[in-house]
């Protein structure tokens, strides 16, 4: 019966997305944490998803998704003159994380919106599999 | 006088299937509504019902061979969505959309569902003569 492809494709999304939930919440936790130079800081990360083309029966047209990359985003650090701090580099800047707060929650909005269709899917799928199953009692 | 079992159920289960496998496209659809570059993908099911029955039968050469379609996959011919509202990114899932028509899809599903077994209530009522 072809629901369990159904189960097997919303089952990668949730992965997928569960993954990214848990990259907003490493970047909401890094938000603050400062460090003495450009390389040592934590820069924000943002996972990039792919469709996922080989299916497992050989059906072609139907796609599950996986996380293909964990990107760092490139956008300029924070500067802060701050020369009594202990992490403070020869100039005395600390450098802040790029990690934009805004942009965060909204991602964690949508992973977890996300989410939960696919849940909805599932569940659905299920009802309509175990009502077929009843056919003629 | 026998009773045909094809004849009694006609089109529903062709019809669960080919909700089913809309089901498969649409779970896929949502799946990838955040894939960068993904195309949503939809069935015509007034086509797909058209094209019941277009396929090729076994060829039955003797009395003993069993005719049937040679496979159970119904051919299905997958459409891109033109979208509404295309995204940067080239994704163009819109998640509302997807949603509506799974759950519509599964109405239309559990409503065959019904037919189907009222049919075969009909049927044993028929056999038990009660």
């Amino acid at each position: 019966m072809s629901f369990f492809k159904v189960f097997d494709i919303a089952g990668s999304a949730m992965n997928a997305q569960n993954i990214r939930l848990n990259v907003t919440a490493s970047n909401l936790a890094n938000a603050q944490s400062v460090g003495g130079s450009e390389e040592t800081t934590y820069h924000a990360r943002h996972p990039v998803f792919s469709a996922v083309m080989k299916s497992l029966q050989g059906d072609p047209e139907v796609f599950g998704v996986k996380v293909n990359q964990v990107l760092e985003s490139d956008a300029p650090l924070d500067k802060r003159y701050q020369p009594d701090h202990p992490l403070a580099n020869e100039e005395g800047y600390i450098f802040q994380p790029n990690v934009n707060m805004v942009d965060e929650m909204a991602n964690m909005i949508s992973a977890s919106r996300a989410y939960q269709s696919n849940v909805e899917v599932i569940s659905t799928s299920k009802q309509l599999m175990m009502a077929t199953l009843r056919i003629g009692q | 006088m026998s009773i045909s079992l094809d004849k009694l159920l006609g089109n529903l289960p062709r019809n669960l299937q080919v909700y089913s496998q809309r089901s498969e496209l649409l779970a896929s659809n949502l799946a990838n509504s955040d894939t960068p570059g993904f195309k949503a993908k939809d069935i015509d099911f007034r086509t797909v019902l058209a094209s019941a029955g277009d396929e090729l039968e076994m060829k039955a050469t003797r009395s003993g061979h069993l005719g049937g379609p040679s496979s159970n996959a119904i051919k299905t011919e997958t459409l891109y969505r033109v979208p509404v509202q295309p995204s940067l990114d080239g994704n163009t899932v819109d998640s509302q959309i997807e949603r509506g028509e799974f759950t519509q899809n599964a109405i239309r599903y559990q409503s065959t569902l019904t037919f189907l077994n009222g049919r075969i209530q009909g049927l044993k009522l028929a056999i038990r003569g009660e």
